[in-house]
């Protein structure tokens, strides 16, 4: 692929047109400046988003954020939109880590006046909050109770004591998607999900405590109770075990699928079904039970969370308390209704690596964000800043109400264990102020900051293109890894 | 026989090459415990045996490394020893192993992507992608 191929729309917005390959059924749109365009030009994900078009039922564009890199399948940072009911999900379009997502909590904790306690909050939370490979999460439940979990996301967390009603409130779908049914999901897959409720996980996984930097949108802020100068909390994990192998089993049977509903694809990884087919229905409300798990999953790692914080600053402050921002999946697939060419068309958003920005008004969001938007948090790279953004009108008919989900890599994991040492990376944050609690050295280098793009750039980028408005940037100061 | 990795950006990505295709499976598993840093411990020996049934050999390739990676995450099992016979759409295998020692990184799954078995020369041939 070469940059004078694409069609350049403005500064931000690419297309690659449906001309440029034989079995491209919609174009790609990319937003991107053209400096991050060169960065990733030599990285296969533009062809996996050339791949991502060939889905049967696709409507507008197959969408790719500034955040884009390779996958596999389906380009990180990508999002596509299949129309319901004839249209097609793709299990390899989400992703092996069913709504991995970032939960954003706030404090008015003043992080000068707490400065001394980090050390030993980073010690609390990596003790309550269980990270690293194959770790066992906060509690074991048992099948009855899983399958609950399954079925009710965080509200099976609320009933349990594990939840606010407003934590529930400020979450995609108050975390909880409904026609999730644990029946479609293997006893493999509950096996792995059983005992692993309430743990991050390993690789680019994580919990960091936050400085808010820098407020860009006053009004924005102050609903969502994120202050300047204080402490915010990010949870960014998923379905841990239990996605990853609903996934498998997915991809697995899709292989037969494909065959039956006569889809030719390009790649092995991007087989579907049909929603209206028996196989797409089960996919759906297998993907929606583990999406729940995730919801439960970081809705635990919250509440061991605020027993960190309480055991931290309860004793010098009232002032304690984590309150919830909002808490968004970047790995799903979603029933929405969106504007295509001037119509409601009801579609199957697929994003992967791609985050929902649903602008103003938009149905599903809390009273105190219909005004401003539905809040995206941007998680950085340990040692780089992080971002708080709001959706926007322009999100809603530009991108299927989507916008990026990180940084995104841009030097691969081979390449970063050649140039970077995790005792050395480690005393780098550490000497910059960020208390650092990693369980390996290795997986901590292959995740430096410098393996990254400048989250910065994509930010400017997503704002700039009108699909997501600036709120606040977070700098870190102790970050949790497993 | 062999493996070399190959750079991929988000992900990790492994070439292996065998002589015939039972080989290239165990090669693969190699390669897997590798990428993971996975080391195994000093505990008593076991035995544990899998089977699997799919439309062609890259589906039993993953169905057999995503058997693998179940052990290692689940029941904290390595395994290094294999008998394997892959046989047209079917695949049986016995497997001694031990107790995982530790393990470094950890992968989430293994994927289709551009996934072919290739007969070369020199046997076969496949590039596998895995989830991390």
């Amino acid at each position: 692929m070469n940059i004078e191929n694409l069609i350049q729309i403005s500064e931000t917005e690419w297309e690659i047109p449906t001309y440029t390959r034989s079995d491209m059924r919609v174009p790609v749109k990319l937003f991107a400046t053209r400096e991050m365009l060169e960065q990733v030009i030599n990285d296969k994900c533009l062809d996996q988003a050339i791949n991502a078009t060939t889905l049967p039922g696709l409507v507008g564009h197959v969408i790719v954020m500034p955040d884009m890199h390779q996958g596999y399948g389906f380009p990180i940072g990508g999002v596509a939109a299949t129309e319901y009911p004839h249209g097609v999900i793709s299990s390899g379009a989400i992703g092996y880590d069913i709504n991995c997502g970032v939960r954003l909590l706030g404090s008015s904790i003043d992080f000068e006046s707490a400065r001394g306690e980090m050390d030993h909050l980073a010690t609390l939370l990596n003790k309550y909050c269980p990270s690293g490979v194959g770790k066992e999460g906060a509690i074991k439940l048992n099948l009855k109770e899983l399958d609950q979990v399954l079925r009710d996301g965080s509200r099976w967390a609320l009933k349990n004591g594990y939840a606010t009603e407003a934590d529930l409130a400020r979450t995609e779908e108050s975390g909880s998607l409904e026609g999730a049914d644990p029946n479609k999901v293997s006893d493999r897959a509950k096996e792995r999900g059983r005992e692993q409720i309430g743990s991050v996980g390993a690789g680019n996984h994580f919990i960091e405590v936050d400085v808010v930097d820098q407020i860009f949108n006053e009004e924005g802020a102050n609903v969502m109770g994120v202050y300047q100068g204080c402490l915010v909390l990010q949870i960014h994990c998923g379905s841990r075990g239990l996605g990853h192998q609903v996934c498998t089993d997915y991809v697995q049977s899709f292989q037969n699928a494909v065959h039956k509903y006569d889809i030719t694809l390009p790649d092995r990884e991007l087989v579907c079904a049909p929603m209206d087919s028996p196989e797409g229905k089960a996919y759906m409300a297998a993907m929606r039970a583990a999406a729940n798990f995730a919801f439960a999953n970081r809705q635990l790692l919250a509440h061991s969370a605020r027993r960190a914080f309480e055991e931290t600053f309860a004793p010098q402050t009232r002032k304690w308390h984590l309150h919830q921002v909002y808490d968004i999946a970047h790995n799903m697939g979603k029933l929405e209704t969106h504007l295509i060419a001037g119509k409601e068309v009801k579609v199957c958003v697929h994003r992967k690596g791609a985050t929902r920005a649903f602008g103003p008004g938009s149905p599903g969001l809390p009273p105190e964000y219909q005004k401003i938007g539905q809040p995206v948090i941007i998680p950085g790279s340990m040692g780089t800043a992080s971002w708080v953004l709001v959706g926007t009108e322009d999100s809603m008919t530009r991108s299927f109400g989507s916008s990026c989900h990180g940084a995104g890599r841009v030097m691969s994991r081979s390449q970063a264990k050649k140039e970077v040492e995790g005792h050395s990376l480690r005393r780098e944050l550490e000497n910059k102020g960020i208390k650092v609690r990693a369980g390996s050295l290795p997986g901590l280098a292959e995740e430096a900051p410098s393996a990254y793009k400048d989250v910065d750039m994509v930010v400017e980028t997503v704002s700039d293109a009108g699909i997501a408005k600036k709120v606040a940037r977070l700098k870190p100061v102790a970050v949790i890894k497993g | 026989m062999g493996f070399e990795e190959l750079s991929h950006t988000a992900d990790w990505s492994a070439r292996i090459w065998a002589e015939d295709l039972p080989s290239l499976f165990v090669e693969a598993a190699r390669a897997m415990n590798s990428l993971s840093g996975t080391v195994a411990g000093n505990g008593p020996r076991l035995t544990q045996s899998f089977g699997a049934e799919a439309p062609d050999a890259e589906s039993l390739l993953v169905a057999f490394l995503s058997e693998l990676l179940y052990f290692q995450e689940q029941k904290d099992l390595t395994f290094d020893k294999f008998e394997l016979r892959v046989a047209g759409q079917w695949l049986k295998v016995e497997m001694e192993g031990t107790q995982i020692a530790s393990s470094e990184k950890a992968i989430k799954a293994v994927t289709y992507h551009n996934l072919r078995i290739e007969k070369t020369n020199e046997g076969f041939e496949v590039t596998i992608v895995f989830d991390v």
